[in-house]
């Protein structure tokens, strides 16, 4: 997601900068300039598998990226996050020790009836305190981790992480195909051609137990993985973006988003995907969404929590609805991210991100 | 003898020069007694500062046994105040630091004409034999002008000069202090220069003369 | 209010009449600021800068994981640690050299600023607050400050080259950054000082290491958590030299409160009438003392602006030689330019306020306490006088036993500093009484009346020039005993060097492997007498910076390393990895003497070793220990060569040196000659005294004008005392002489007194201080020499003082004098 793109590098490059900082010029855009030296996204590669799980050295930024909606043994909703972020300061290969250019950075959160808790945490390259490795799998950053516990892809996976005052140690297991969105993978970001690589993992089902505040309650559910990574993904008139991935009753999957441009034609995108794992592409003028309401979050700005979700074209027409509206991440670059429930036809639920209020 | 011929003096004020002395001529005999008056400002003290050379005269003589004291350096006008004279002042001027017997004796000592059983003889007189070890401040003003008058002629001075010595003593204590002061200057045969305000003291003295705007009052002389 | 003003207007006329009362207490007030402001002015600096280089990496209390051993240890433990949720953040430190005119090196500090625990500040700012990016590189960047920046000769944006041939990132001015420190990212630092994959610390934020878990199991062996309060060394170290500074600043300002004290009361005197008057005329006591109060405040806030000035100036013209003393002695880093805040300056105007009350608030009392009309008789001042002297007599004898109880019981720096303090308080307070004795066994004994009056006189202006000669008692006394110290210390020091410094050329190499290698060629060179390699580690004992030193066992040590005390088989049993030597002020820290036994922290547990032998190690701060090699190298691995001492044909010298620059690119900092060796120690010795030597010329200077100003306020009373001599036929030049003499007579008696008091406050120095300050005793030396040199020196003070006074009394008119007996009077 663009969202995450801009999270990362204004997160990283902008290290320290609190919810007032000045966003740098041209949009979240900024170091879109000289991108040229990075390996671009270029239309026609076939993604492999599983190499194209571990690290992509030579494109600025790469993300794995879990959000899995839970519920507890007394039927409440829960939310969990776990993303690992890389950005490079440069160009060229990874070298080992501190001369890598590569930065790290975990966020997770658990989200529930109780509120929501998030961390963050950083890492240099090129020295083991952060990393990924394609077979077996294995992505960590300090003591978070996501792993692969059988099998050569991503089909059997164990994920945690721990803040202040929280923790969650989960089981994630999967036998649907891997999805691929746009064109086998290589998906637009904006009217001008911007674009990544982005496939995902919708079908996890989980298990496993979260702790907060020292209660641990055992959950289960479903997940959903995402794999993105670019060089240049941003148009310099982007200022903003909301994202849903949506687990609809009967097993199909929906995953929508809408760019948010200075001269309000948004430019939306998205992917059907059938119970069965067959994915289809959504065009811009497929997707209607609408804010209903608005709640006020931790840095004074007003975020839409409630939406009117329609895709006409595959019979949905929802209101989804955040579990815990505050579901705000102050982390080093702030932004709103947590579960919600579709009400309407037909019914499930998701996660959403939004970014840039 | 002692003879002033003359003797002009003025001070340099802020206003110009002040004259003081206009020509006073004056003539006292070995053992004689005389008394200065006049009003205040009329000179008395100068001249008596002029005699006992603490100032310079600016023109005219003092004679002093037929020497004259102008021409005299500033180390032979201290002798002359060391040997020659006895000076008492109004307000004493006896020496802090010193006790009694140390400030009676210490001109004559000064002088080099210390005599023990004279002093003990003027302490006695002067009823200051049981006030030795006591020093100036523990003093009454008629004991200390008492003490004053002892140092003063413990040297036998041939002549004695007092500038109004009872000025600050009540009339008791100056009429006391007096005939003490005639009877010792009897005694030692000094002769006597008292400068005072006083006609009833001026009296007791031999002869009486009067200054006025720097001249002895004519006919008077 | 218009009766303050009326009554204000009428005090201050009086200042119109006597402008050198006005001068004095001017004078007294605005010495006494500016020798106190100087000196806290340069304290504070100092301590600031300390901030600055503590706060480096500060945030609100911080925690940190230190080696247990040794300075450095693995990354790996680091990322360990992270893995096992450990928030830590590694640090890497270490010191560049940089060859120039004056080879200089710099404190160099790698951080990593992605991991810096969160409210951390850098360098001044938030951490990482700039761009992370340029930062990290490349070329990444190196942070200093303009102070260092300048020092070392550099412009900003130039990449510096170290004398090891290492390039720094560019440099990049930080105005809030700690003087001579350079803070780069972790992957240059390890660049720059050659440590690969090596760390120094690891930082935890403060409500982690309130309650942290316990490390894992192989890492606990390795790492030990370490209180934030560790980490202030440099305060600690250096709170000694600056005590020492705040002393010489204290004693200076009661000096200058002397005079102060002496004009005030002398003014005071001389306006009885006036005050007599106003109260007559309808002002309240409290309207006259709110007057006297107001008018006090008006000249201390005058004095105070003009100490406060020079005090900054005082400060800016002694900064260098501080800052040298202190990077000498500490390797403490001060900025070379004074950056002081505004408290500082209110904060001196308040000490000359607070002086200024002290100084005139007896005199406050006094006028409060003037009876309405009485004119009372005057004091019998005798009485009066036996009477003060016996009170101060008797608090100067409380005085000296709260020091003998201080000597006694005291154990720590401010105690010893106490028992100096009520040393020359005593000595001060009773140098009345032993004046006037000896002037009364004088009295006895004079003949003639002029000597009896010289006498008697010079007892009765005895209190009022008491307090200047208490100045200038206390003021060569400080010089004689500081002086003492001084030149005993650099006789001891300059010996202790010539015997410790016995090598001919000191090789520091790059590394151990170079170290080796530089062995191996030197062992086969004609002219190479020896080759003394030097093993290092560095460990903390009882939280004390320790550097162990292992030998070999030659026996030029047993010829040329100075030792305090030993056991008759010392250097066997050190040779044999039985016995170590400490250095004095580590055997104090830890207090430990010969035969005891004691323990260190070796990788297979603790080592003991049994304390053979003690030997000075001045000025180092650090604590030092001497150690068989071998054994040394057998419990720490990680032990460095750090040195090489090389002992050389004296005709081979020359020859080696070049040979050994130009094989190995070893430069003047790490090829030191013996000679050069000394001369740059001895330089910071020299230093480090200079200021102390300024601030005590000029607390001599201020007692010299105390002296002076005293004398002069005396002159006008002393004339109502000359006059009658004169009168009775004694010379103006002789009373002149005469009264020259008196003060000569009472200064030389005072420069008499301060001589022995000098002697012993040396003693105190050396043995009570310095041993509380530094660690080290040294042997009293008394220098005759300079003990007439500073008593010609009071003496000459006390002569210039008399005659600026006696030059007047001689030029006065006898008019003047005549006036005392005017009946007009």
């Amino acid at each position: 997601m663009n969202a995450r793109q801009a999270l990362l590098i204004g997160a990283l490059l902008l290290l320290g900068a609190c919810d007032e900082a000045p966003q740098p010029p041209g949009g979240f855009a900024g170091l879109g300039a000289d991108a040229a030296a990075f390996a671009q996204v270029e239309r026609g590669r076939p993604l492999q598998f599983p190499a194209d799980h571990g690290a992509h050295h030579g494109y600025r930024i790469e993300w794995w990226y879990v959000t899995a909606n839970l519920s507890d043994e007394q039927g409440r909703d829960w939310g969990v996050q776990w993303t690992l972020f890389r950005s490079a300061l440069r160009p060229g290969a990874d070298e080992p020790g501190w001369n890598s250019p590569n930065l790290w950075m975990g966020h997770a959160a658990l989200t529930g009836p109780y509120g929501h808790q998030s961390g963050e945490t950083l890492a240099r390259g090129g020295i083991g305190q952060a990393g990924v490795e394609a077979q077996p799998f294995r992505a960590w950053i300090d003591d978070w981790s996501l792993h692969s516990t059988a099998g050569e892809g991503l089909e059997h996976l164990q994920m945690q992480a721990s803040g202040k005052d929280f923790r969650y140690l989960l089981q994630l297991d999967s036998d649907g195909p891997l999805v691929l969105h746009g064109a086998g993978g290589y998906s637009v970001k904006s009217g001008q051609g911007q674009a990544s690589w982005y496939y995902s993992q919708p079908f996890y089902r989980v298990s496993g137990e979260i702790e907060r505040a020292g209660q641990r309650y055992a959950v289960s559910g479903q997940a959903w993985l995402d794999r993105e990574w670019s060089s240049q993904p941003l148009a310099a008139d982007q200022h903003g973006w909301d994202w849903f991935s949506l687990h609809l009753d009967g097993g199909a999957k929906l995953m929508l988003f809408r760019v948010r441009q200075a001269d309000g034609l948004h430019y939306r995108a998205g992917t059907w995907i059938a119970a069965d794992g067959r994915a289809v592409a959504l065009r811009g003028e497929q997707i209607q969404l609408d804010e209903l309401a608005w709640t006020r979050q931790a840095n004074g700005r007003k975020v839409p929590t409630r939406w009117r979700v329609r895709v006409a074209d595959h019979g949905v027409d929802v209101q989804a609805e955040s579990i815990q509206p505050r579901a705000w991440m102050g982390t080093s670059f702030p932004y709103w991210e947590g579960p919600i429930r579709l009400e309407g036809s037909p019914g499930g639920r998701g996660y959403l991100e939004m970014t840039g209020y | 003898m002692l003879i002033v011929e003359n003797v002009y003096k003025s001070f340099v004020t802020a206003q110009g020069s002040l004259p003081v002395l206009r020509g006073v001529d004056l003539q006292l005999s070995t053992g004689s007694s005389l008394a200065l008056m006049g009003e205040s400002g009329s000179g008395k003290s100068t001249l008596l500062h002029l005699i006992a050379g603490l100032e310079r005269v600016d023109s005219g003589r003092i004679l002093v046994d037929g020497q004259p004291l102008q021409g005299r350096r500033e180390a032979e006008l201290a002798r002359w105040r060391r040997e020659g004279i006895g000076l008492v002042f109004q307000q004493y001027n006896l020496i802090g630091s010193l006790d009694v017997a140390a400030n009676l004796s210490f001109q004559a000592r000064l002088a080099g004409r210390h005599d023990q059983a004279w002093i003990g003889h003027l302490a006695e007189r002067l009823g200051l034999a049981s006030l030795l070890a006591r020093y100036p401040e523990q003093l009454s003003g008629g004991q200390q002008q008492r003490v004053a008058i002892g140092r003063a002629l413990a040297a036998r001075p041939a002549l004695l000069l007092a500038d109004e010595p009872t000025g600050n003593l009540d009339e008791a204590s100056s009429a006391a202090v007096l005939d003490l002061l005639l009877e010792l200057v009897s005694e030692t045969g000094s002769s006597l220069l008292m400068v005072t305000h006083s006609a009833r003291l001026a009296s007791r003295l031999g002869r009486t003369l009067y200054l006025r705007q720097g001249r002895i009052q004519p006919g008077e002389a | 209010m218009a009766m303050l003003r009326i009554s204000l207007l009428a005090l201050l006329s009086h200042w119109r009449r006597h402008p050198l009362q006005l001068f004095s207490i001017l004078t007294g007030l605005w010495l006494a600021t500016a020798l106190w402001t100087g000196v806290q002015a340069l304290n504070s600096q100092a301590r600031a800068d300390y901030a600055r280089a503590s706060a480096l990496l500060a945030g609100p209390a911080q925690a940190q994981l230190v080696a247990r051993r040794g300075e450095r240890f693995e990354q790996a433990a680091y990322v360990q640690l992270r893995r096992s949720g450990w928030p830590v953040s590694p640090v890497l430190e270490g010191r560049l050299r940089f060859a120039g005119a004056e080879p200089l090196s710099v404190r160099l500090l790698g951080i990593e600023p992605l991991t810096l625990p969160p409210g951390t500040v850098v360098a001044g700012q938030p951490g990482g607050a700039s761009d992370l990016r340029a930062f990290i590189g490349p070329p990444g960047q190196a942070w200093i400050a303009a102070d260092t920046l300048q020092r070392l000769g550099l412009q900003p944006g130039e990449r510096a080259l170290t004398s090891d041939g290492q390039r720094l990132p560019p440099l990049q001015v930080h105005t809030q950054l700690a003087p001579g420190v350079i803070v780069v990212d972790i992957g240059h630092a390890q660049a720059l000082l050659q440590a690969p994959g090596q760390l120094s610390r690891l930082l935890l934020p403060a409500d982690f290491a309130v309650r942290p878990p316990d490390l894992p199991a192989a890492l606990a062996e390795l790492l030990q958590l370490q209180p934030s309060s560790a980490g202030d060394d440099l305060q600690r170290l250096t709170d000694s030299f600056h005590l020492n500074l705040s002393a010489l600043g204290l004693l200076a300002f009661l000096v200058g409160l002397f005079i102060v004290h002496a004009a005030i009361g002398l003014a005071l005197e001389q306006r009885r009438g006036l005050l007599r008057t106003l109260r007559a005329c309808g002002v309240s006591l409290r309207g006259l003392i709110g007057a006297l109060a107001v008018e006090l405040g008006l000249l201390a806030l005058l004095g105070g602006l003009a100490g406060v000035a020079c005090g900054y100036l005082l400060a800016s013209l002694l900064l260098d030689d501080v800052a040298a003393s202190l990077r000498g002695l500490y390797g403490a880093e001060v900025a070379g330019q004074l950056s002081l805040s505004p408290q500082w300056w209110l904060s001196g105007i308040a000490m000359s306020l607070f002086g200024a009350l002290l100084a005139g608030g007896n005199s406050l009392w006094r006028a409060a306490q003037l009876p309405l009309l009485a004119l009372a008789l005057p004091q019998a001042w005798r009485a009066a006088q036996s009477r003060w002297l016996r009170r101060q007599a008797l608090l100067a004898g409380v005085l000296l036993l709260l020091a003998a109880g201080c000597w006694r019981f005291g154990d720590s720096l401010l105690a010893a500093f106490a028992m100096l303090a009520a040393l020359l308080l005593a000595a001060a307070l009773l140098l009345p009484a032993l004046l006037d004795a000896t002037l009364a066994v004088l009295a006895r004994h004079s003949r003639g009346p002029l000597a009896e009056w010289f006498v008697a006189d010079s007892r009765q202006q005895l209190p009022a020039l008491a307090l200047a000669l208490m100045a200038l008692l206390l003021a060569l006394a400080a010089s004689v005993g500081v002086g003492s110290m001084t030149e005993g210390f650099r006789q001891t020091f300059v010996g202790w060097l010539d015997q410790r410094l016995s090598a001919d050329l000191y090789l520091t190499p790059r590394d151990t492997a170079q170290a080796l290698e530089i062995s191996a060629w030197l062992a086969g060179r004609p002219g190479v007498e020896a080759v003394l390699p030097n093993w290092r580690v560095d460990m903390r004992l009882q939280g004390w910076p320790v550097q162990l030193q292992g030998i070999v066992d030659h026996p030029s040590y047993r010829r040329h390393w100075p030792l305090l005390e030993q056991r008759a088989d010392a250097w066997t049993q050190l040779a044999a990895g039985q016995g170590a030597m400490l250095s004095e002020q580590l055997a104090r820290r830890l207090k430990l003497g010969l035969g005891d036994r004691l323990p260190l922290p070796g990788a297979e547990g603790e080592q003991h070793l049994s304390v053979v032998g003690l030997y000075a190690d001045y000025g180092n701060p650090r604590g030092h220990l001497l150690v068989s090699a071998d054994w040394l190298r057998r419990h720490w691995s990680e032990a460095r060569l750090s040195n090489l001492s090389l002992r050389l044909q004296p005709a081979q010298v020359a020859a080696l040196k070049e040979q050994l620059e130009q094989r190995y690119g070893l430069d003047a900092t790490r090829l030191i000659e013996q000679a050069t060796l000394k001369r740059w120690s001895t330089a910071v010795f020299e230093r480090t005294f200079a200021a102390t030597a300024a601030l005590n010329s000029l607390t001599l200077l201020v007692a010299g004008v105390a002296l002076f100003i005293s004398l002069l306020t005396l002159g006008h009373s002393r004339l109502g005392q000359l006059a009658p001599l004169w009168a009775l036929g004694v010379g103006r030049t002789r009373l002149a002489w005469l009264s020259l003499g008196q003060t000569l007579l009472l200064a030389s008696l005072t420069v008499l007194l301060a001589m022995p008091l000098g002697v012993l406050l040396a003693w105190c120095l050396v043995a009570v201080v310095n041993v509380q300050a530094f660690g080290w005793r040294l042997p009293l030396h008394v220098f005759p020499g300079q003990l007439l040199q500073l008593a010609l020196l009071g003496l000459l003070t006390s002569l210039l003082a008399a005659a600026g006074p006696l030059w007047q009394l001689a030029r006065r008119q006898p008019a003047d004098l005549l006036r005392q007996f005017a009946d007009e009077r």
